[in-house]
C-alpha cells in the first residue's frame, strides 16, 4: 500500500510544474503505469482524491495508461508481450528473463488552465 | 501514512532512535505542509523568468491583471519518473559503495521469513573470512539491530515510523554510521514486505529476495514482480519443510518460472544445511567486486 506516497510525490512533481507553467488550474493528469510496476491503479485513484483535496488539482480527472509487458527472448531474438506472468517466449516457451517494457511509473503530462 | 490526511509524506523517520528529517524536504512548507492552492486570486505582477520553456503566450503587458479564461485549456507535456528522486539517490549510493569496494544486498522476504536470524548465523559462519555491516528497517523497535550487534556486527537500526519499504534517502542516511571502510559487505535488511520495497532501489548491487518453506510453494506466484526482481533466491527454514508439508519440487519450478533470471540457493539457518553455498556465494561476490581475492578479516 505505497500509492498514497507514490500518489503524494506525484502530485508535489505535477504541482511544481503547473506552477512553472503559470497554470492555476490542473484538469487532468496523466500517467504511465507498467503493468509490473507493483502499483494497483484503483488505489492509485482513490489516494488521488485524498490527497489531491485543497490543491489546485482538486477535482482533476486522473488518467492511467497501462503499459503492457514486453520481454525479450534472447534464444529467439525477438521481443514479445507476455500473455501470464511467467513471461514464456511464443515462439520457443523458454521464459524470459529479460524486461524491457511494463515497469513504468510516470507522471507524463497535465492539462491545466 | 500521515495520520491528519491519509497523505505517504515520510514522518517519524528514525536512526538508531534519533529523528530525521527525511520526507519533509518534498512538502511544499516544509513541517508537513501538503501542497496547497492560493485562495488569493494570482494576477501576472509577480516575477516572471523564462529560463523554462512553456506554452505560455504573453500578447498582454505584465502588469495587465486578468484572469486566465477558463476554457483556455493547454497540455504541459512532463514524463518524468515518479521516483525520479529516488533513483537519483540509489544510484549516489551505488557510487559510495562502489567507491569503496563494497558487496551491497537488498535482502528482501514476507515478515517472518527468516532475515534477521539469517544476518546472525551468516555472520558467525563469516567470521575471520568477511567482514559484515548491516542496515536494517522495521516499522517499530530496535530489536533486530541489537540482535545483529550480539553477533558483533555493526548495525544501524532505520525505524519507519508506518512506512512499508525502505528508501535511497533513508539508506542515504544509515550508511553514514556505518563503519564502511572495515567493512566487506553491507546487508541492507529491508522491511518484510513483499510488494512495496520491490518498487524503491537502494543503490544494492544484488536483490536477495528470501521464500521460506512455511509460507508455501505457490508465493512466488502470488507475488511475481518481487521475484521477478531477484537476483538470488533463498528457499530458507529447509530444515521444516516437511512438517509444513512444503511441496520442494512444485515451489523451485515456480521460482524457475517466475524468476528464470535468479539463482536460487536452499538453506536453514537453524541447522547450518546449505548454510556453505550461500556464504561462498557471498565471497564470490566481494572477490568479484574487488576484482580480487577477498583479503581475510582483520577482525
Amino acid at each position: 500500500m505505497h500509492e498514497v506516497g507514490l500518489m503524494q510525490d506525484s502530485l508535489v512533481l505535477a504541482l511544481q510544474h503547473a506552477k512553472q507553467g503559470g497554470a492555476q488550474r490542473i484538469h487532468r493528469l496523466t500517467m504511465r503505469i507498467g503493468d509490473l510496476a507493483g502499483v494497483v491503479p484503483d488505489a492509485l485513484e482513490f489516494a488521488f482524491e485524498v490527497v489531491a483535496r485543497g490543491t489546485m488539482a482538486e477535482g482533476a480527472t486522473l488518467d492511467i495508461q497501462r503499459v503492457p509487458v514486453r520481454c525479450y527472448c534472447a534464444d529467439c531474438a525477438k521481443e514479445f508481450e507476455p500473455t501470464d506472468l511467467f513471461c514464456e517466449c511464443p515462439s520457443c516457451r523458454r521464459p524470459s528473463a529479460e524486461i524491457r517494457a511494463g515497469r513504468e511509473m510516470e507522471l507524463t503530462s497535465l492539462e491545466v488552465s | 501514512m500521515c495520520e491528519t490526511c491519509g497523505c505517504g509524506i515520510v514522518e517519524g523517520v528514525r536512526i538508531d532512535g534519533a529523528p530525521t528529517d527525511i520526507g519533509q524536504a518534498s512538502s511544499v512548507q516544509g513541517q508537513h505542509a501538503h501542497p496547497h492552492e492560493h485562495p488569493h486570486p494570482h494576477d501576472h505582477e509577480h516575477p516572471h523568468e523564462h529560463a523554462h520553456p512553456h506554452e505560455h503566450t504573453h500578447e498582454h503587458g505584465h502588469d495587465q491583471v486578468h484572469p486566465h479564461p477558463a476554457d483556455a485549456h493547454r497540455t504541459l507535456d512532463i514524463r518524468q519518473a515518479i521516483l525520479e528522486k529516488n533513483d537519483r539517490l540509489a544510484e549516489r549510493n551505488r557510487g559510495f559503495f562502489e567507491a569503496r569496494g563494497l558487496l551491497v544486498l537488498n535482502l528482501l522476504s514476507s515478515p517472518g521469513a527468516g532475515k534477521t536470524t539469517l544476518i546472525e548465523r551468516t555472520a558467525a559462519a563469516l567470521k575471520g573470512r568477511l567482514r559484515l555491516g548491516v542496515i536494517v528497517g522495521d516499522l517499530a523497535t530496535d530489536n533486530d539491530a541489537k540482535r545483529i550487534r550480539g553477533q558483533d556486527v555493526p548495525a544501524v537500526q532505520i525505524t519507519t515510523g508506518t512506512v512499508c519499504h525502505l528508501d535511497a534517502e533513508m539508506v542515504n542516511r544509515a550508511r553514514e554510521r556505518l563503519p564502511l571502510d572495515a567493512l566487506d559487505v553491507v546487508i541492507i535488511e529491508n522491511v518484510g514486505n513483499l510488494v512495496c520495497p520491490a518498487s524503491y532501489d537502494l543503490g544494492e548491487d544484488l536483490k536477495v529476495v528470501i521464500l521460506s518453506v512455511t509460507e508455501g510453494e505457490d508465493k512466488p506466484l502470488k507475488y511475481p514482480v518481487m521475484f521477478k526482481q531477484a537476483d538470488l533466491i533463498l528457499v530458507s527454514k529447509a530444515d521444516l519443510a516437511e512438517a509444513a508439508g512444503f511441496a520442494r519440487e512444485s515451489a523451485i519450478e515456480n521460482l524457475r518460472r517466475v524468476a528464470p533470471q535468479a539463482r536460487i540457493l536452499e538453506l536453514s539457518a537453524r541447522t547450518g544445511k546449505g548454510m556453505d553455498a550461500w556464504c561462498e556465494a557471498l565471497e564470490a561476490g566481494v572477490r568479484q567486486k574487488r576484482g580480487r581475492p577477498a583479503s581475510p578479516s582483520s577482525r
